[in-house]
């Protein structure tokens, strides 16, 4: 499904990411690891398209294309999506027309006819209730003045609303509380499928107890440097990162 | 990250789709002002003596005094020798008795524009006043309207038959030394649109005016006077267009509204005047006195307007609250892209008891423009009880432009309540990129997240003005973001 090779990427003038492989596999969940500022969230608005994230040299194949040469929409009209770090407001525009001019583009992109009014009140009421979310969520301004957790389950949300192939999820865990990580983890646990995949970037090991991943990548120096699986995550917790890093190193 | 804004910066200019010429023969008077050519005016719409007296007293006024230099506006002086203030399309010459009569030509024009004239076509409840540069050509349901009493019509024609309803309220809010523009609109002003409304009714349709700037080098300077007698109501709206021409071109509006005794008027602007090309080329100036006066008791004057077009605009509809609990309004988005530039805003003057008013402006700034409030709250020593509520707020889109507030407050009352809020954001490329990632063009996510911005204003429009404003935003953002 995802491709990526020998990839590198700069962010202001600066060497962010050099030379990253890794492959994901539909029906897969990878997690990737690693110490602040080893590239992890680069290699993430990379993948999107954000501007500002230059990239230098390799490849990205999603689904054959070329992912590098598609705009964002496009990428994320093909099935790539991202939940966000830190998800923006946009003030006085609502969650509903938000979620409902999103869900049109993609429908519109896959031949499918636009759904009406009523039907997608439905549908996003219904999703709203497997994220614990009040639909009167729905009639507020996106993410505006929504608490950290409010806006992390917005997201989750929207991918459940959207389906994508491919969800990369930002350090989706971060200022969640152990109630709304659960709720987070459950609604990423039921969007699993032989189908799609999912990419998470985190952390901390405690967001991977409530989402098992088939495979655990350490991320340093804008490389992927380990890799392995659930196990990994727990020698990480145990020991840090410096074992790895030197280890690396000795290589 | 380098030049974070440049997505943005690149997504803003659609065609103005309504800068056709229509090719019509016109009677156009050579330029130049003076009180021959006041006198000329006013004798091709067959008016009274005092009319030309009160326009020649006007002119003198006008003549020794000097424009305004306050705004925050830069524009070479108008060269008002070089106007002509008065032009008409021949075959109008003697007024059309019913829109059969109107030249196809011209039916074509509104035809184009969106403003189907046949009142069989026409928009259901809605009643329409046409100026075409200085005549009015056509008014609709005219029959229907003076069923229950209310008078819709040119106001060249309301000075021949209803003379002592314009002389007792024709100047009376906006007095003629009020300001340098008021005063050139009383000296030469040739139409616009004349409503009294009789007490205790409600006006049964909205009624609304549509002024088109077709002729070259000439100005527009109509005159609307809106009279809404004891517990009566009316709703009203306003639309301007004018073709591209490379040169500025003048309108120079004076409006005055008057409120009985619990009286509402609900005046609506949409105002898309030619607003120039992507270098600053052309584009009408737009220099409008609008003001409203609550003469009675618990009366309410509000205005909405959305300004996308001008080159320059210089407009402050305001409120004078002279009855007591009676209630202002303004509510505001003014847009302004490439190279124009937008000094607007309002005036709420509280002088009874227990008044009111609410401002609410939103101010969008794209390419090189830029965006000026500039409103007045005065509380007079008597107006116990006054409450104010103003919200001001700046949207910028890109790193070139510019938004500017200036709110006056003159509290001279201690009883009052005087409220100012004001924020200025920017259309992000972090809101930009959020839109993008879940599969909305950039355009798209543009034109809805100013739409969200405006919300509040909108939702103060009649329901077809909404949808238009918010196409019309759309349009004039069209490459602002890339």
């Amino acid at each position: 499904m995802l491709t990526i090779k020998n990839l590198t990427a700069q962010v202001d003038g600066k060497k962010i990411l050099n030379g990253l492989n890794l492959q994901v596999k539909p029906g897969e969940v990878h997690a990737i690891m690693g110490p602040n500022g080893s590239g992890k969230s680069t290699l993430a608005n990379v993948l999107a398209g954000r501007a500002g994230y230059e990239v230098t040299g390799g490849e990205a194949l999603f689904e054959g294309k070329n992912l590098l040469e598609l705009s964002p929409d496009v990428r994320a009209r093909e099935g790539l999506f991202l939940a966000f770090q830190y998800p923006v407001e946009i003030p006085g525009v609502t969650n509903l027309q938000f979620l409902k001019a999103a869900v049109d583009a993609m429908r519109h992109h896959r031949g499918q006819t636009p759904l009406d009014a009523s039907a997608f009140m439905r549908l996003a009421r219904e999703k709203c209730k497997g994220l614990a979310l009040n639909p009167d969520f729905l009639k507020r301004g996106v993410n505006e003045g929504f608490s950290g957790g409010e806006k992390k389950r917005n997201e989750i949300l929207q991918m459940a609303l959207l389906e994508p192939k491919l969800a990369l999820l930002d350090e989706t865990d971060s200022g969640l509380d152990i109630d709304a990580l659960q709720i987070a983890a459950e609604g990423v646990n039921a969007f699993r499928s032989p189908e799609r995949a999912v990419v998470l970037i985190t952390h901390y090991q405690r967001l991977l107890d409530y989402i098992v991943p088939d495979y655990v990548h350490v991320l340093a120096q804008g490389r992927i440097i380990k890799s392995g699986t659930r196990e990994l995550a727990l020698e990480l917790e145990d020991k840090g990162y410096s074992w790895v890093l030197e280890e690396a190193k000795a290589s | 990250m380098a030049n974070a804004s440049e997505p943005i910066a690149d997504l803003i200019g659609r065609e103005y789709a309504a800068g056709f010429v229509t090719n019509i023969e016109s009677e156009t008077i050579p330029p130049g002002l003076n009180e021959d050519v006041i006198a000329t005016i006013s004798a091709k719409k067959n008016e009274p003596q005092w009319m030309l007296d009160w326009r020649l007293e006007a002119y003198r006024t006008w003549r020794a005094m000097t424009p305004p230099e306050w705004a925050h506006l830069k524009h070479p002086p108008v060269d008002f020798d070089a106007i002509s203030y008065y032009s008409a399309p021949k075959s109008q010459k003697n007024r059309p008795k019913s829109l059969d009569e109107v030249d196809p030509e011209l039916l074509a024009t509104y035809e184009k524009l969106g403003i189907p004239l046949h009142e069989r076509a026409a928009l259901a409840g809605v009643a329409v006043d046409v100026v075409f540069d200085s005549v009015s050509v056509a008014t609709t349901f005219r029959e229907e309207l003076g069923k229950v009493g209310v008078i819709f019509c040119p106001i060249s024609e309301a000075i021949r038959e209803y003379p002592e309803l314009v002389k007792e309220y024709l100047g009376s809010v906006v007095p003629v030394r009020d300001n340098f523009y008021a005063a050139l609109n009383s000296a030469v002003f040739s139409d616009g649109s004349f409503v009294y409304i009789p007490k205790g009714v409600r006006c049964p349709m909205e009624l609304s005016t549509y002024f088109r700037i077709n002729e070259q080098n000439t100005g527009q300077f109509e005159r609307t006077l809106i009279i809404c007698d004891d517990d009566a109501y009316v709703s009203y709206l306003e639309g301007c267009t004018a073709p591209k021409r490379d040169e500025n071109q003048l309108h120079a509006a004076v409006v005055e509204l008057v409120a009985r005794n619990n009286a509402q008027i609900k005046y609506s602007t949409v105002q898309n005047w030619y607003p120039g090309d992507e270098n600053g080329d052309g584009g009408i100036y737009n220099f409008v006195t609008k003001r409203g006066l609550c003469a009675g008791v618990n009366s309410k004057i509000s205005w909405t307007q959305v300004e996308t077009g001008s080159a320059i605009t210089w407009k402050y509809p305001s409120v004078v609250l002279r009855g007591d609990n009676s209630v202002g309004e303004f509510y505001s988005v003014a847009l302004t892209h490439h190279f124009q530039q937008a000094d607007t805003g309002t005036k709420m003057i509280h002088m009874g008891k227990n008044t009111r008013s609410t401002i609410v402006s939103k101010g969008i700034s794209a390419g090189r423009s830029q965006n000026t409030y500039r409103g007045l709250v005065r509380v007079s020593p008597n107006a116990v009880g006054a409450r104010n509520y103003t919200q001001c707020d700046s949207l910028l889109i890109g790193d070139k432009c510019g938004a500017h507030t200036f709110p006056y407050i003159e509290n001279r009352n201690s009883d009052s309540i005087v409220e100012h809020e004001a924020t200025t954001s920017k259309v992000s490329d972090d809101q930009l990129f959020l839109c993008q990632q879940r599969g909305i063009d950039a355009e798209k996510a543009v034109s809805m997240i100013v739409n969200g911005f405006c919300k509040e204003v909108f939702r103060e429009l009649p329901m077809e003005f909404a949808v238009e404003a918010g196409k019309l935003l759309e349009v004039s953002l069209e490459g602002a973001v890339g």
